[in-house]
Order: structure tokens, then sequence, then C-alpha cells
């Protein structure tokens, strides 16, 4: 038991559910890690997710971005493939007569290349190979330190003994402040269709909670054909992350890089943290995402005069709540 | 394959993380050439110039497998000196009449041979029958006194005819052909044959984007020529992986609803050559000839006796009379047809949607709306069964419903929770399904709806003395029947299958304990094991972590468990492994038998050395040292004398719609293929004919991962409809530039059959090619919409003609030409006047067809000979 | 495992270790009794998945006669537990609102579908089986060659079906005389 607020209970590296109270007791951290160096888009994340979840299907537009329907993540989309298709270089005068329009058709995947090519690549994007179909599972990225589950005025977003954050349904009064908390963007109150279930209340991954509860795989890394998603303890995924960049690196795919799995980032890393061949940006990731309570802290100092008022007004909130 | 086969390609990824290069070659840029090492894109309809490419650069740099060449394959086999080639004909094979546009092959024949291959159906008839598709099984009927130097040598020996016929397939010829880079096709070659040695296999895999062209077969003849040469089949990593894509379609092969064929690749019989039981049998066992289908007469005879019981006797013939004979062409195809023509009562369509999944849509509708009675069995309301009210052809008027006689059954079925029973995959492996819950409503099984309606319709002709009707009421029709819906017990049909010792009811265990005296019933003797010491071992669920990586507990794969076949090949001709690192199957010398990781496919005790004498035919005229042991020579066929209607090797055709003319030889397309020439089946002109310019794009179509097929299961879920909503079309930048077409606007492509509409896709996944000194286009199109379901759009197949692989009568529908045109299409009455406006300015209108023979006498212009589309007895 | 007795959650955040009310003190009931479904379900029957070739094993949940999850079944060698989209879709394959559960029967020049009984309608196709069959029955073809067959009746599929399904179906219309059984393998 502690009485204190840990140091780092707002910024930098955390194990978030002993913060949040949890004993020794306790499972690791979970969380996932979303090699998109092999993922072939195939979507099936994004229906196990749905078909687990009960998470309604509500749109049914072609938006003509590559094959990617489901838009972003939002409230029916707690996992969503982004398709990113790089364009080939210009082709310069006098090139690529032989073989096609855009000169040369080696269109050089993000794998192997020729000799030399890590050099090249090493030396700036430029030289890259032409042409790149990218392909990348988002998903609610249960942050060490979550701004969305810090601005729940209900305690409805909680955190779990495994480290995840989770909206509490029965909980949510669908007051929303969490949606513009999130740096990611990730979190969205139900609107439709109607009749579903939860329209209102805050949405998002929940690491599938009930599973994990019943020692079982989320469903999107359960189905994952290529385990591009591999569910499994923070830790360790964390140093499976960093051999795969290192080996990527060796093949000379210099533009592998992790994203999420700093415990010194902005948010103090996160549970569900990626393998990227490019800049953030290019797969709709903010580059460098920053807890929006990062602040909490020293706005507490200054507010402990209220907190008196503030505790009699939660002794009141809770009164009129049934037991 | 990551596209339609994504679980699947979890291996092929694993492979690329243990060091293998993955190379996809396709016309078009998919979720597969995403997570290739090598793309290669090429002109749609050129893979045989592609593959003949490869195997010029194997055999001008000898780089085939040669031990292995020489001791497994034809190679050495001397071929007929009256044997011409395409190299020197034009593009045609000697024995070529023009007239009925089929060839006599005895000048194919091997050397000393030359009568053997007319002893067969003629080509004529073999086309009209599909019964190349038999012959794919059967083998060659081979004499075992053929001529061979081992040496290769010899001007006539099958290697040296093989070396003459690729020697055009320069890199030159096919980077100019298939629109590839040089540089590209080299390394693809070096890639391959690099990867092929004692140490390395290479797996070569492939879908319909092969097998449905009007040069299919041969597609896959190239690919297995080039994996004979290089030492890659019965090899582990190695073979030829035909990637299926409906659960049970090998098992809907090896257990036909297929005219042709009889369970287990027994052929159905037909008329003019299969008038007795042993004419019958013959066709098959090929007396004379090696192999396991000297034992056809014990197959063929316990088949009739699992159908027919105690009615089947040695006097009788086992009933052999009581089988309906085939006359023809009786494919799909034909049906169709015929039932536009007004010549079919009744249509059953089950499981299948063939107003959205088979080629030439407004035909499949058409016809459908030419029935006396239409019985629909599926999941939900498909376009097959609402045809009448919402098809396109309700649009422009072609069908009134008020006017449409076809009486319509919508039969719900029963799902695959809801039902027991076995799928054969991909692997030929036979996996058991268990009932989970019972069908609600009236939800039924196949096996509930036809038990009962068998039972109904004898029902009726109880009592009946005509003689039409012995085979129904002598059929063996008593299965136990479970539950409230009186379901027929799955495994009790599956014991039939598998067959059983008539006296005892024991099951067999093995095919190789059937007999033909009647004393065994099976119903299809490639599966006679699957319920061995009476244990459904379909069922088998041994966790694949508790096996080695064979899992040979984990189902049944047929034949026999085995799950290489022709694993013979994986050692050397002694009987050792290639190398330790390819062990698979080997030769115990202490043990005298075969033994292995898998199980071998080879009598377990015939030694390495085994010679048969002269003269010995059947299984013991198997060598030790052949491991083709269903082929009539032990060999693989790197040259195939027999079985194939449109020639002995595989040769560069153009597909029948085509913007290029033939670069390889004067004959443009396959002239064996299959055509129906009607006024209301155009084709597309191609060169040598004028008016190809009207049609100036190149189209072809396939799945989305999101989807399945025809869209009946998949537009009807809303979690996968939701992914891939909408019917669109991938078009280059480069052609959206030059047909003002913007990304999310609309188009329409035009053929001589439709026009359909779809939004655009305009994406760099497409590649305009550099073919013959110009740029040619390709769009491509899912096939998936219709006009029901949660989603809905045109169809692609709308868009094809029928035109068909003369081996197999499989249509051409990965290729054809069109044009596209920004907008959305017209509607109504105007739509078909768009087609027929397109039909007009590119010739094919009134009673014009296509020519088909385009060189030598009777080609197309030649004044003798009558070129058009009328060979081959279609009308 | 800190799940705490206290009663309202402002007091388990202050006398709990759960100061910032994150975590253990902000627990709901519901929350507390979360267990996945699969875990209370009646019984699990090993499957297939039924859209491609690949043989993908699946397991089917069931809870009160009804399907309550579809997955992968971890122990096949040949899948290892995973699925593509359609066959993690399965679930919404055989539970789909748009599943046809009652026969829909459309007369000759109907305009709309009508209702019609099971029983009823397997009486009527066995009755127009019978009747095509016998009116177009041939037992000798143009050339006077023994043919015993019909030409009228026709039937496509099977590639969807199961191999005791298929091998009924060829043989009631082989014996039938029936011959233009086709499937999507001709396709």
């Amino acid at each position: 038991m502690s009485w204190t607020i840990s140091e780092n209970s707002f910024w930098g590296p955390l194990d978030p559910a002993a913060d949040a109270g949890y004993d020794e007791d306790r499972p690791k951290r979970k969380g996932f890690f979303t090699d998109t160096s092999i993922c072939i888009g195939c979507k099936a994340c994004e229906v196990a997710c749905k078909e687990w979840n009960d998470v309604p299907a509500d749109h049914f537009d072609m938006t003509a971005t590559s094959y990617d329907n489901s838009h972003s993540l939002n409230a029916n989309q707690w996992r969503h493939v982004a398709f990113i298709e790089q364009p080939k270089r210009l082709v310069t005068e006098g090139e690529g007569q032989d073989s096609g329009l855009r000169g040369t058709v080696d269109l050089g995947m993000p794998t192997v290349p020729p000799t030399g090519a890590a050099e090249q690549l090493a030396n700036g994007a430029d030289d890259r190979p032409d042409f790149r179909w990218l392909m990348s599972s988002d998903v609610c990225k249960h942050c060490t330190h979550a701004a969305c589950l810090d601005v729940c005025p209900t305690g409805s977003l909680f955190r779990t003994e495994f480290g995840t954050v989770v909206v509490q349904d029965d909980i949510c009064n669908g007051c929303g402040y969490c949606v513009p908390a999130c740096p990611y963007g990730v979190i969205e109150r139900r609107k439709a269709p109607d009749g579903a279930k939860n329209v209102g209340i805050a949405q998002k991954c929940t690491l599938c909670y009930d599973r994990l509860d019943a020692g079982q795989t989320p469903a999107c890394a359960q189905a994952c054909p290529t385990q591009s998603i591999q569910y499994g303890d923070v830790e360790e995924l964390r140093e499976r992350a960093n051999k795969r960049v290192e080996q990527l690196h060796e093949a000379g795919i210099m533009d592998a890089r992790l994203y999420g799995n700093d415990p010194n980032d902005g948010v103090g890393g996160t549970g569900a943290f990626f393998l990227l061949l490019d800049e953030p940006e290019v797969y709709g990731f903010p580059p460098d995402p920053v807890v929006t309570t990062k602040d909490l802290p020293a706005m507490y100092k200054h507010a402990v005069a209220a907190a008196g008022a503030l505790l009699a007004g939660a002794a009141v909130a809770f009164l009129g709540r049934r037991p | 394959m990551a596209e339609a086969h994504p679980v699947g390609f979890q291996w092929v990824m694993e492979a690329k993380a243990r060091g293998a290069k993955v190379i996809h070659v396709d016309p078009r840029f998919t979720r597969t050439s995403a997570l290739a090492d090598t793309f290669v894109p090429l002109r749609v309809g050129t893979d045989i110039a592609f593959l003949g490419g490869i195997i010029n650069y194997v055999l001008t740099n000898e780089l085939d497998f040669r031990e292995y060449v020489v001791a497994y394959t034809n190679a050495a086999t001397i071929v007929s000196d009256d044997y011409a080639d395409t190299d020197d004909l034009d593009g045609l094979f000697s024995g070529f009449d023009p007239e009925t546009r089929t060839y006599d092959p005895s000048s194919w024949q091997y050397a000393t041979q030359e009568d053997d291959g007319g002893d067969r159906q003629d080509h004529e008839t073999q086309r009209e029958t599909a019964s190349g598709m038999q012959h794919e099984t059967h083998g060659m009927s081979v004499d075992d006194d053929v001529l061979r130097d081992e040496t290769l040598q010899h001007p006539n020996c099958v290697y040296q005819v093989l070396k003459r016929h690729f020697a055009r397939y320069t890199p030159e010829v096919v980077a100019s052909t298939c629109g590839v880079s040089e540089e590209q096709f080299l390394e693809v070659c070096r890639a391959w044959t690099q990867n092929s040695t004692r140490d390395r296999t290479t797996a070569l895999v492939y879908s319909v984007g092969w097998t449905q062209h009007s040069v299919g077969v041969q597609y896959i003849r190239t690919g297995a020529i080039l994996q004979l040469l290089l030492g890659n089949m019965g090899r582990p990593g190695g073979g030829i992986m035909a990637l299926r894509g409906h659960a049970s379609i090998q098992g809907s092969t090896d257990i036909p609803t297929l005219f042709n064929l009889l369970p287990g690749y027994l052929p159905m019989p037909n008329a003019e050559d299969h008038q007795s039981l042993e004419q019958w049998i013959d066709a098959t066992r090929n007396p004379g000839a090696k192999g396991f289908w000297s034992k056809a007469d014990a197959y063929s005879v316990s088949m009739l006796k699992a159908w027919w019981g105690e009615h089947a006797t040695a006097d009788n013939d086992y009933c052999f009379d009581y089988l309906p004979r085939i006359t023809g062409d009786h494919g799909t195809y034909r049906t169709v047809l015929d039932m536009i023509d007004g010549k079919v009562k009744g249509y059953f369509l089950l499981g299948q949607n063939p107003a959205v999944g088979s080629a030439h849509g407004k035909a499949q509708r058409l016809g459908m709306a030419n029935l006396d009675w239409l019985v629909v069995r599926d999941l939900f309301e498909i376009e097959s069964a609402s045809f009448w009210k919402d098809s396109p052809e309700v649009e422009t008027g072609e069908i009134v419903p008020e006017e449409c006689r076809t009486e319509v059954f919508l039969m719900p079925a029963a799902s695959h929770v809801e039902k027991e029973g076995t799928f054969t995959q991909t692997h030929r492996m036979l996996q058991w399904r268990e009932k989970a819950v019972e069908p609600s409503g009236d939800c039924r099984s196949e096996l509930w709806f036809f038990f009962h309606l068998g039972r109904m319709i004898r029902e009726r002709l109880a009592g009946s003395t005509d003689e039409r009707d012995r085979p129904l009421l002598d059929l063996t029709w008593d299965y136990p029947l479970l539950g409230e819906t009186q379901d027929p017990d799955a495994e009790a049909v599956l014991k039939e299958i598998n067959g059983f010792d008539v006296a005892t009811g024991r099951p067999l265990a093995t095919f190789t304990e059937m007999a033909a005296d009647g004393s065994t019933a099976g119903g299809c003797w490639i599966y006679t094991g699957v319920m061995k010491d009476g244990v459904n071992q379909a069922a088998r669920r041994k966790p694949g972590n508790e096996q080695d990586w064979v899992a040979a507990e984990w189902g049944w794969t047929w034949p026999a468990n085995r799950r290489t076949l022709y694993n013979r090949a994986s050692a050397d001709p002694e009987g050792r492994p290639w190398s330790e690192r390819k062990a698979y199957v080997w030769w115990d010398e202490e043990q005298q038998r075969w033994t292995g990781h898998d199980v071998p496919d080879f009598e377990v005790t015939k030694p390495p050395s085994y010679r048969p004498d002269e003269g010995v035919d059947g299984i013991a005229g198997i060598a030790g040292d052949d491991p083709f042991i269903m082929q009539g020579d032990g060999k693989g066929g790197l040259f195939v004398p027999q079985g194939l209607i449109d020639g002995p090797l595989p040769t560069h055709y153009e597909p029948v719609e085509s913007p290029f003319r033939n670069p390889i030889y004067g004959q443009q397309a396959n002239p064996t293929r299959k055509e129906y020439p009607r006024q209301d089946n155009r084709m597309n002109p191609s060169p040598p004919e004028d008016g190809s310019e009207v049609f100036p794009y190149v189209f072809t179509t396939s799945r989305l991962t999101e989807h399945h097929t025809a869209g009946g299961m998949s537009r009807y879920v809303a979690r996968l409809a939701e992914l891939q909503p909408e019917m669109f079309v991938e078009i280059s930048p480069e052609l959206a530039a030059e047909r003002g077409l913007e990304n999310g606007g609309w188009c329409h492509v035009v053929t001589a059959r439709a026009a359909v509409e779809a939004r655009v896709l305009v994406t760099e996944r497409m590649t305009p090619l550099r073919v013959e000194g110009r740029t040619v286009h390709q769009v491509w199109l899912p096939y998936h919409w219709g006009t029901g379901g949660l989603v809905t759009g045109d169809s692609a197949n709308d868009l094809l003609g029928i035109s068909l692989d003369p081996n197999v009568l499989i249509q051409e529908s990965k290729v054809g030409t069109c044009d596209v045109l920004p907008g959305r299409r017209p509607t109504g009455r105007a739509a078909l006047d768009l087609v027929t406006a397109y039909q007009k300015r590119s010739g094919v209108h009134g009673d014009r067809t296509v020519p088909i023979v385009t060189t030598g006498p009777g080609a197309a212009g030649d004044d003798e000979g009558d070129p058009t589309g009328g060979g081959g007895g279609a009308e | 495992m800190a799940k705490t007795n206290l009663g309202w959650p402002v007091l388990r955040q202050l006398l709990g270790s759960d100061v910032l009310g994150r975590g253990v003190a902000a627990r709901s009931k519901q929350t507390d009794a979360t267990t996945a479904r699969t875990e209370t379900a009646d019984r699990v029957a090993k499957s297939v998945c039924p859209y491609c070739a690949v043989g993908c094993a699946q397991k089917i949940f069931v809870k009160d006669e009804q399907v309550i999850q579809i997955e992968g079944d971890p122990d096949s060698p040949v899948n290892r537990g995973r699925l593509c989209p359609k066959g993690a879709a399965s679930k919404n394959l055989v539970t789909s609102e748009l599943r046809q559960t009652k026969v829909r029967y459309r007369r000759p020049y109907g305009t709309e579908w009508e209702d019609l009984d099971l029983d009823v309608a397997m009486e009527m196709i066995a009755d127009r089986v019978v009747k095509a069959r016998n009116d177009t029955w041939q037992d000798l073809d143009d050339q006077d060659r023994k043919v015993r067959r019909t030409m009228g009746i026709a039937s496509l599929g099977g590639a969807t079906l199961d191999n005791e399904e298929n091998y009924l179906i060829k043989k009631l219309f082989t014996a039938m005389g029936a011959i233009q059984i086709e499937n999507q393998a001709r396709i």
C-alpha cells in the first residue's frame, strides 16, 4: 500500500498497474507488438475484434484510399488497418525505355535489397526502392500514462491488472472528456448504428480484457495469419522488437524503426507498440505524442486548497448512485 | 496467395523469415507482391512465354538436375521421327486438321509406338468430353520397349526436342512478349535454378490465374516441365501446389460432381468407346502399361458394388449398364447454352451462384430464365435465386417477370456448423467437422436433401417394371437416419466411400485390398483407408505441436495418408536421400524397406535395384527407380505424347482476346480451343483480324481477401461487406490520365458482351507495360459483386465471353480485352445499345465469327477450308 | 490480486492502494465479474473453415444451442489457430440476419416470393424430377448408341459441400441417368 503518488505517476517510466494499486501478485504487463513489416493487410484483426467484442458494422462506403475502407480507429473500429501506397520515384528522361513507362519495374519491397542497397538506404530515403505498399494494423496504445483515464470524471476508464486501459461501460456516462484527451485520437463515443449496444458510451480496444482474464490471447492477435500482431508481456515484446529491428537493419532495411516502445517518450511508452518502415506520420501516427495530463502534478500543487471541496463533491456524486 | 489464401501464406512468411526468397509474378501488384522479395509484373496471358524462357535458360546453360532428369523423367526417351514441332510449323504441331481444329497425335508418340496413340479416342472426341482430365491422372499408355538414350544426345530424345522447342524463348523474346525487363527475368531464372539442387528445393504455387485460360492446362504443364528439370518434384519443399479456392473443391473433384468423371477419377463411360464393362475398365488400366492403374478393374467393380450392392453381379457386369453414357461436351457452359435454347427442364444449384460467378453472366441468367424449374439451395437469397426480379436483364427488359416461366424453389441450406462431414482441402487432406448446432427452420444439409429426394423418387417409382427405373430402384440407399430432422449419418456414407468387405462388412484398410470379383465394395478407391479399422481417420486431431513437421496424425490425406505424392523421388535412384537436408523418404537397407518421414509413395518392400523382367506390366512393371508410379512408363513426363489435345509441349499462344499479334508464331491463339460461336457469345476481335483497336485495353479479374468468390458467403455478411463495400476497378495513373478517370469516381468497362460500371481506384500497383514496342494498359477488377446482399455492384464476369481450354473445358476468364470510359454506364436499353455499338465498330456482328486458325493451309484469309469457329461440333 | 472489499470507489481510493483512483479503486462489480464467454460455453465443436481450401481448423463454441464464438484451433498444424478475415467472420456467416431459414417459392410468371412448406416443396421437387426425367429420357442417342440418360436435368455445385454430400449427389443423379452434373472445379 502506498499513500504517496509516485514520482513518475504522470511522466516517465512506470509500471502502470503497480501505480494503480495492484499488488505484487498482479500479472506482468500485457501488450501488443505489431510488426508492420510482415502485415499482409488481410484485416483478420479487424474482423476478429468485431466478432469477439460485438462491435457493429456501420459504414458501407468505399473511401478510394487504397484498400482502407474502415477509415480510422473509432468507436466502431477498434482495430484499423492502414494501407499506404508509396509512389515510385519519377522517371528521368531516357530511363526505363525498355521495361515500362515508369522506368525500372524492380519494385523493391521492404525486404532484402540487392547488394549495396543497404548503404544506399542508409544514405537517405531518396534512393529507397521505388514502390511500396505498406500495411499496418493500428489499435489503442494502452499508454503508460493514459490521459483518457486521468481525465475520466466517473472512473469508467481504468487501469487493469494487466496494465491495460479499459472503459467500464456500466460506469461511463458518455461525457466525452476522454475523447480530446487521447493524443492518438483513438477513443470515441459510439454514435451509430441505432439499436447497437453502448450507443453514447466511449469505446475503444480493451485488449480483450475478458479474454486475458481467462488466460486467452486477444482476438486480433489470435487470428493474425502472419503474427504481425504479437501479444505478450510488454517487457519481452520490447526485447523481441529490438531484435527484429536489428535483424532488418542487418538485412539492409534501414527504414525499420520502433514506435511507442520507449518508456521515456511522451506517454511513458505504450503497451501496444509498432515496428514501422517509415516515419510515423506516413502511417497516420503523431510523431511525438505527449500525454495531455503531463502537467497535472504541477497543477495539483496549486489545487491542494481545493482538495476538500473536491472530496465533498465526489462524496455527493457517489451518494447519488446506487451501491 | 496472401490475397486469397492468407492463412496459408503464413508458411511463406515463415520460410521468408528463415531466408527463403519469395518471387511473385502477377499482372497486378497484390498483397502478396507487397511481401515478396521480388515482384515481376507481366502481361496477362503470357505465362507460357515467361516460363518457357526459364526452361530455355535451364537447357541452354545445362542447369537441369541431370541425375534426376535422366533417371526419373522421360528426357532420354526417343520420340517418333514423324514428330514436327511448333518451331517448324509456325505454331502448330504435326498432325493438325484445320477442318476439325484437332490433331492426329500418332506423330507425337515415342519411336516404335506410333500406332499406340491412335488406339485411344480421337482428339475431337477428347475435347468434347474433357477427357484430358482423365488422362491427367491415368497417365500414358506406354509399352515397356521404349527407346532411350541416357546420354541425352539423340536428336529426337525428349531432352533435345525440348531444347529445340524452347530455343525461341530467349530473354529478349520474353521481355518483348511479357513486358518484363530482361534483367528481372534473368533474376528470376537465377533465383529458381540456384535454389534447385540436392540441398535445396523450390516450390511453385498457382491458382486459377493459371487454369482459367484457353491454354490453362499447358500453363501447368510448363510449370511441371520446369520443376521436373530442376528436380523439384516429389521432394520436400518442392512441388507444384494448386491453391484451391473452395473448402472442398478438391473433394468435389475426387468424388466428382463433374460430368466426365466418376469417383476416384474413373471415367464416365461414353457411348462410343465404353460399350462393355471391359472396354470401360481398359480405358483406365491401359493394358500393357505399368503402374497402379493396372488395378482399375478392382476400383471400378468395387464402385459398382457400392452403388448397386447385391444387384451387381459378375453375370450382369456388376450393373455396368446402369451407368448413363456421355456422348460429348456436357459441361456447365454447354448446358447453360442449351438452357437458352430450351433443351433443359430442371436445374439444381447447390451452394453455387453462377449468375455472378460463372463467365458470361448474362448467358447464365438468360439460361435460368428459360427453365421449367430451378432449385436453389443456399444460405442466402443469392442472385441465382432472384434473377427473375432483380437481374440486369430485368432492367434492360430482356427478362420480364410476368413472362418468365421458370418456377423457383429457394431451399435454405445448413451451414458448415450445422452438419457433420468431411471437406477435402487443397493438400488432399480430409478433415471431419463435428456438428455444433442444429440448423434452424427449414435449413437442411445437402445430405438430407438428396437422401430424402432419392427416397421420394424411389417411392414414386416403386413397382415400376420399366427397365430405366432399375438403377434407381436397385440403388443402395439405406443410411441410418439421425435426430428429429432425420439426417442421414454422414459417417455411414463415409464408410461406404471408404469401402468394405462385402461378406463381413469390415472396412478396407487400403485400396490394394480391393478386388475385381465383387467381394469388395467401395465408393471412391482413392479414399480407401479413411475409415481404416472402422475409425474415422479424418477426425484425428493430434495437436501439431505434439507431432513432427509432417504431422501425419492430423486428418487424413489421400492416398493412404501420404502427404507428398511421388515422394520416392526424394531419394536418389539407389534409394539414398539426395542430401541430408532434404531427406524425406529413403530405402533402409537393413530392414529392406522404404521408410522416412512420410508414407512412402512406393511399394514398401520393392528395392531400388528391382528391375522388371521384359514384358512385365502393371505394378510389377515399375522398376525400383521409377518414382512416378501412376504413369505408364514410371517417368515424369517432360514431353506428353498422349492425353493433351493442344500439343505434347506448351507453346505460347495469345489469349483469345488480345491486342497483340502472337510475336512467336503465326498461329495466334490456341487452335484447338473450345468455342461456342453464337450471336449471344461474341468474342472481341484480335490480330490479325481488324477491329481489335476498339478494345485497346487488357483486363483481368480475381479475388479480394475480404470477399469470397461470387459473394454468396461475403456480401451477405456485414463484417466482410463493410471491408470492401463497392465494386471497383484498378487503373494505372497513366491510363487514368489517358481516359480522364478520377480516383474515387466512376467508370465503365465495355466488351462485346456487356458494359460494367465500377468505382475507379487509381493506383501505381497497376503497371503499364512495354510489349512489342508499344505500351499496353491492363486493368483489374474483382468479381465479387451482384444485385443482392448488403453491398451491391455490377458483376465483372458479365464482361466475359465463353471460350474454353480444350482439355478440361474451363473458361478463359482471366484475360480479355476491353475499353474503359469515364462515368457511369448507361442504363436500361441504352446499356444494350452501347454494347451493340461496340460490336458493330469492332466488326463482330451478323454472322461474323472470329477466325481461329491463323497459319498454314486453311488459315484466315485463305479461300480454302472453314477457318472460322464452326469446328469442334459445338453447334 | 488486489480486488478490495471496500465499498464506495471514493473510499477505496482514499483508503486503498490506488490513490489516484486509476485501477483497483475504479473497478466496477461488472468488471470484477468479467470473464470470456468462451469459458462458459456448453460445448466446443471441432470444425473447419468453410471458405477457401486451406482447411483452417476452427473451434465452434456453443451456449444454449447458439453459436457464441468461432475461432481458429491452435492445435491445427495447418493454421495454428489463425484465421483470415473470412474465417474470422464465420460466426457472422452462420448467424447473419440475412440467412434464409424458410423455403421460398416463385411460381411461373410470378412477381413475388411466396411461402411454401418444406414438406410440400420436397414433394413438388420430387414430382418435377420424375416428370422431367420421363419427358426427356433417351435409351439411344441419335446414332442409336445406348445412352440410358436424361438431358433434361442439370446441376451445378459441390465445391462448398462435404464429400459425403457430393457422393450422394453423384450417386443419385447417375442412377437417375442425369449427367450434366457440374461444379466449380470446371470453372
